[in-house]
């Protein structure tokens, strides 16, 4: 496969693992918990490192797992302790991602980790770095872990699909029912953070942030079933990979940017157009109709 | 003899440091309808949250046919607040009632076709099955509380927690939701219902129960629905406007 298909295939996964994740972000108004996590993973990859002293993929799941949950106990914590909730998240997510900077800077400064690499992400040189799998051949290791992420995510997402439905429209109601809310809530922080450990090398932390949330955000416009949100998203977050790197060629700029830019645009394209909440379809629906749904 | 469904005894808890309940005790007898009444801010819901295991506990022990809620959770079916749920949530009415049935669905399996018929039945009981698939977005106020009504029927409890089912609905709304809750009385089931207007307790409900961080009375309504239960439970919060032997309260903290 061509070098330029192995970086669309590889930001296609990170669109898709997002979006999907995305959905639910949105759905259960936690968009801003995956902006803490897209930080804090530097942390958990940072401490998976040192233990490790290699840059390898499952123990960098492993590191981020860690560092997304302790963010989301942590959270949690401080605002039953009287805490504002979005408070904390600004407290914890600025505190655990400084303290992975100056880990970085201090004790494990070296050309595979740095600060600038892990919030803009390069993924030009991610087709450099492969592995080999048995009957698929040589395969870049940052796709390959984006793959399996992407089987793990939509594994969870099939497997508990009414629970994640119940706990995110009507958490007492799951919990009177006896479904494990709290749990729910860790499994799904925890795959807030295998996507976003998996998406770091290809779109770096920042831009993990526009994937998770912009594309889901759009989906939610376009439609009233939650099961086409998931479809639409996924491709949507697809859709922004393609484009970005189209833009990317075209302008000779950041991939990941660009890419980024490309969902701003999906977004604001929907918001003109979608049928149900769009401006426009607003401004031409009949008087009447409006007053109706005003009412 | 008739006997007790939910005991509750010495339970307090609370609410970011302020105790809002303390010391609440009552026993409610199989087939009542009862009102949880008392002033904004008594505790009526932490109450109903606290005794399904949805708030924590300080002390005290809540037992459901002399077992725990663990046990009973099967017979047990909650109506929370209209508003605790966002309702531009992508799903239709349906579903949503569909969702009552979840708990006994079991791990790994979608709904069938027999639990969408149940959920069916539920919406044609409190007239709405021309608005299943509707967007829960698109209904009205009391469309909404007609599909959490329905969602309860399809859990089919015996026992019914139900917290402002009648708050800011249409007439015909509460006419639909007291001809339910009759109908269940009817067929022997326990209701708990924490409601807001104390002119139509008598009216709706066999036995009250007065809260503001105690219990200050719980009995028969034509017992202890007196005025001086009233004046002791809401204090100096409100005023009377005398309408001869009508009760009209209004709460001054609104």
């Amino acid at each position: 496969m061509s070098y330029s298909m192995w970086i669309i295939l590889t930001a296609s996964l990170v669109g898709l693992s997002c979006g999907l994740i995305g959905v639910f972000l949105i759905l259960r108004k936690q968009a801003m918990m995956a902006d803490g996590i897209s930080h804090t993973v530097l942390l958990g990859i940072v401490l998976a490192y040192m233990v490790t002293q290699e840059v390898s993929g499952p123990a960098m799941l492993i590191g981020g797992i860690f560092a997304g949950i302790l963010t989301a106990f942590l959270v949690q914590t401080l605002s039953s302790l009287k805490v504002r909730h979005d408070a904390s998240l600004g407290i914890v997510f600025t505190s655990l991602f400084a303290i992975g900077v100056i880990l970085i800077s201090t004790s494990v400064g070296n050309v595979h980790l740095d600060v600038k690499h892990a919030l803009m992400g390069e993924i030009t040189f991610i087709p450099f770095t492969t592995m080999d799998i048995p009957l698929i051949g040589s395969i870049p290791k940052a796709t390959a872990l984006l793959l399996l992420v992407l089987l793990v995510v939509i594994f969870f997402i099939v497997a508990f699909y009414k629970e994640w439905k119940i706990t995110s429209f009507d958490a007492a109601l799951a919990a009177s029912l006896g479904i494990p809310v709290i749990f729910f809530h860790y499994l799904f922080m925890t795959l807030v953070s295998v996507t976003t450990v998996a998406s770091f090398d290809a779109v770096g932390a920042i831009l993990v942030v526009a994937m998770l949330i912009t594309p889901a955000a759009a989906a939610y416009l376009w439609t009233d079933k939650l099961i086409v949100m998931l479809f639409l998203s996924g491709g949507f977050g697809v859709l922004s990979a393609i484009i970005g790197y189209w833009i990317a060629t075209w302008l000779d700029t950041s991939i990941s940017g660009s890419m980024a830019l490309a969902t701003g645009c999906i977004f604001f394209v929907t918001f003109l157009l979608s049928p149900k909440h769009g401006l426009i379809s607003r401004l031409v629906r009949p008087a009447e109709l409006r007053e109706e749904q005003e009412a | 003899m008739v006997s007790s469904v939910i005991n509750v005894d010495d339970l307090s808890a609370s609410y970011q440091k302020n105790k809002v309940l303390n010391d609440v005790g009552f026993e409610v007898k199989e087939g009542t309808i009862t009102a949880i009444v008392g002033p904004n801010g008594a505790g009526k819901s932490t109450l109903i949250k606290t005794m399904l295991g949805l708030h924590p506990k300080l002390t005290g022990k809540v037992s459901f046919w002399g077992s725990s809620f663990k046990t009973a959770k099967k017979k047990i079916g909650y109506v929370p607040q209209r508003g605790s749920v966002d309702w531009d949530f992508p799903t239709d009415a349906l579903d949503v009632v569909t969702m009552g049935l979840y708990g006994k669905i079991g791990w790994f399996r979608i709904p069938s076709k027999k639990d969408k018929e149940k959920a069916m039945n539920a919406l044609k009981k409190m007239g709405m099955e021309a608005y299943a698939h509707r967007q829960i977005s698109q209904l009205s106020g009391g469309q909404q509380q007609r599909v959490f009504l329905a969602r309860a029927l399809a859990q089919d409890a015996e026992l019914y927690f139900m917290d402002e089912p009648l708050a800011g609905v249409d007439a015909s709304t509460e006419k639909a939701i007291m001809t339910i809750l009759k109908e269940l009385k009817s067929n022997g089931k326990t209701v708990l219902v924490v409601h807001h207007d104390l002119q139509t307790v008598p009216e709706y409900f066999d036995h009250v129960l007065f809260l503001n961080k105690t219990v200050y009375a719980y009995g028969e309504t034509e017992e202890v629905f007196t005025k001086d239960n009233i004046a002791t439970t809401y204090g100096g919060d409100m005023q009377w406007v005398g309408k001869g032997d009508q009760y009209v309260i209004q709460s001054t903290s609104h």
